[in-house]
């Protein structure tokens, strides 16, 4: 590697894929099945393509009148006895957190899922500065006692075996390394957990959503950690990116119909909580984050991209993500959305984070608010070309490529031709451990004798009359 | 300094707003396709982990909740129709409820369309007991069913509570081997005491 700085997503993957022949195929289908389900649940709601239309526009809506919004949220957030902080960035969203547990002596902070404090790194932030902060989601907890970031919006600890999880207990808990039962992990994480809530001096969350028209926030749980977090230390200090507002309490029909359905194919999460102002006998710090969220509004191409109710439906769906595995990308937010989300933040070290896609398009149909991930991922190959990120050999590789998927009638001569170039195409090309880390343990696909589309533009012709007796 | 932040925050975000400004959708009332609210609603309850009885009166109920939980010595009940031996009124910090084997609250309203319960801090005094308690009983009137999660929007007010939760069930996670657990923080069981 040339730039120590820059992911190597390719080789990040290819050491997920040649690990064993274990992790790989039980991600790929977990994930998928998680695909499925959605896809059961969206059909199920005969409005869903509707809902999906308005989702998007709710948010579009809402991110063009964003400092209406925000100001009316914070409004209504103070008169309900909250205390609003607002953070350009990482730096000052850490430093409120801190400047908050100092004023009360807070040595143990326990925390929920937040994908905010971790693109601010908080908790290494927190822990440097001797405050005990700890993960109260399992998946969570299971990557921040490997030392790892979380692989997945949603299911942190995916590309983990149970066995992986038992070994990593024994060492860290005390379990027997030889029970992987999730019951019984998940039951020993449960006890662990429990003392932990009782000593923390504050509770730790994110928000899903943030209502402006009550000042409320709503953070979606299946474990019901966050509201442990919230209800039992008696300081709750949320996180919040300004792009999750809402602007009515009745938006929420709507998203909370689409999030979980999208996410896990479950009709909603075990708990949905709506935190407007204090609870009684506590206290709530709400820190308003802008991130590079207002530099992304900016981007003409991209800014769409902060309509992301982060359901990671793209990455289940994915065929790069599911067989990479989400570390590969070595970012905050990995699978499609992260590969549009995560060059925002840092162009040169993910410059090849949007090669790491097949452009199929799937992410794009999965979506929940309508985000073109596919069309985005490919906009960004041509800022990363623009910007000569890429070493220069596959630069070359890439552009012939990128000629070709900007053109759709090359596209379409160059996919008929390629049946027959796969045919007596070298097997070590196609093999090539640094060209192409998919190819190994792979067969070759067989090619159909026809394209889809040569087979539809025939089908048409020959059913024409048939066709347009329907229409 | 912390006022000059929010300027920059928002002066920032006002610089960069794209120059079409999408306007706020229509949105339809869409079709009802749950017409048996009790019955949808028992099945989703179900489907989510939890459990329903259907407790003839609160005498019933008192005997139901001794027999599904011979074993609980903590029983912590915030309505009037069950007993237990934990006076929610005198708990002064949350901590107290770190030993409730069984809570029981009375849920405003049902969701037919995936079984939720609402839930107030008014329903459960303390909020912690929510989640502390080992296992849930929820007692729901069967008249207090809405249809789906529009309708349930309509019937929550925010502005009034300062903690509002929709609850689905018994706690959950499929976070090892993709494999469903319940109980994975909060509470174990969830039972739905329709009266």
């Amino acid at each position: 590697m040339g730039d120590e700085k820059k992911v190597d997503v390719a080789a990040n993957a290819a050491a997920f894929l040649e690990q064993d022949e274990v992790h790989e195929p039980m991600h790929d289908k977990n994930l998928w099945a998680a695909r499925m389900h959605r896809d059961a649940a969206a059909r199920a709601v005969p409005e869903w393509e509707e809902l999906r239309k308005i989702a998007s526009q709710i948010k579009e809506h809402t991110l063009t009148h964003l400092p209406d919004y925000l100001r009316e949220f914070e409004n209504n957030a103070l008169k309900r006895g909250a205390k609003v902080y607002w953070a350009r960035d990482a730096a000052e969203h850490n430093q409120h957190v801190w400047d908050i547990l100092q004023e009360k002596n807070i040595r143990a902070v326990i925390k929920s899922k937040s994908m905010l404090q971790e693109e601010c790194g908080m908790t290494a932030f927190l822990e440097k500065r001797g405050i005990t902060v700890t993960e109260s989601d399992l998946g969570e907890r299971i990557q921040q006692l490997d030392d790892q970031p979380p692989s997945h919006i949603v299911m942190p600890a995916i590309h983990k075996t149970p066995e992986d999880v038992a070994q990593l207990f024994a060492r860290s808990i005390g379990t027997d390394p030889g029970n992987t039962d999730p019951h019984y992990l998940t039951e020993a994480m449960r006890n662990d957990a429990r003392k932990r809530f009782l000593e923390a001096g504050a509770g730790m969350t994110g928000a899903n959503f943030a209502i402006a028209e009550t000042g409320s926030f709503v953070v979606c749980t299946n474990e019901g950690n966050a509201d442990i977090g919230a209800a039992v230390p008696p300081v709750h200090i949320a996180s919040i990116g300004i792009e999750k507002l809402l602007p009515k309490v009745s938006d929420l029909g709507i998203f909370i119909r689409m999030l979980s359905r999208s996410a896990l194919g479950t009709l909603a999460t075990q708990y949905t909580s709506h935190f407007s102002g204090p609870r009684r006998g506590g206290e709530l710090h709400i820190i308003l984050t802008d991130n590079g969220r207002s530099r992304r509004l900016g981007m003409p191409d991209f800014w769409t991209s902060l309509k992301c109710i982060r359901c990671g439906a793209c990455m289940n769906t994915c065929p790069v993500y599911r067989r990479s595995g989400g570390l590969a990308y070595g970012a905050t937010y990995s699978g499609p959305i992260g590969i549009i989300l995560d060059p925002t933040f840092d162009e040169s070290r993910y410059s090849e984070l949007p090669y790491h896609s097949s452009l199929c398009g799937s992410c794009t149909e999965v979506c929940p608010v309508k985000i073109d991930i596919s069309d985005q991922i490919l906009k960004w190959r041509k800022v990363m070309a623009a910007k000569k990120y890429l070493p220069v050999s596959r630069r070359l590789a890439f552009g012939a490529a990128g000629r070709i998927f900007e053109h759709p009638q090359l596209f379409r001569s160059a996919e008929s031709m390629a049946s027959g170039a796969l045919r007596f195409t070298p097997h070590f090309l196609l093999y090539n451990k640094v060209l192409n880390p998919w190819g190994r343990h792979r067969e070759l696909p067989h090619f159909a004798g026809q394209t889809f589309r040569e087979w539809y533009l025939q089908y048409r012709a020959k059913n024409n009359d048939h066709g347009e007796q329907h229409t | 300094m912390e006022n000059n932040t929010r300027n920059h925050v928002l002066a920032a975000v006002e610089s960069q707003l794209p120059l079409n400004r999408i306007a706020y959708p229509a949105i339809p009332a869409f079709p009802k396709t749950v017409t048996d609210l009790l019955t949808a609603f028992e099945q989703r309850v179900a489907d989510a982990g939890g459990e329903i009885f259907r407790p003839a009166d609160a005498v019933a109920a008192q005997a139901l909740l001794a027999s599904q939980f011979p074993g609980a010595s903590v029983i912590c009940s915030v309505t009037p129709e069950i007993k237990g031996n934990r006076d929610i009124h005198a708990v002064q910090n949350p901590h107290e409820l770190a030993d409730v084997d069984v809570a029981v609250i009375r849920a405003r309203f049902g969701v037919a369309e995936n079984g939720m319960v609402w839930l107030t801090q008014e329903d459960l005094e303390v909020n912690a007991l929510g989640f502390l308690s080992q296992h849930l009983v929820i007692l729901l009137s069967p008249q207090s069913i809405v249809c789906d999660m529009y309708d349930a929007y309509l019937r929550v007010h925010l502005e009034d509570t300062a903690y509002g939760c929709f609850m689905m069930g018994p706690s959950a996670t499929a976070d090892i081997g993709a494999v469903l657990v319940h109980g994975a923080q909060g509470a174990r069981s969830l039972s739905v005491y329709l009266l």
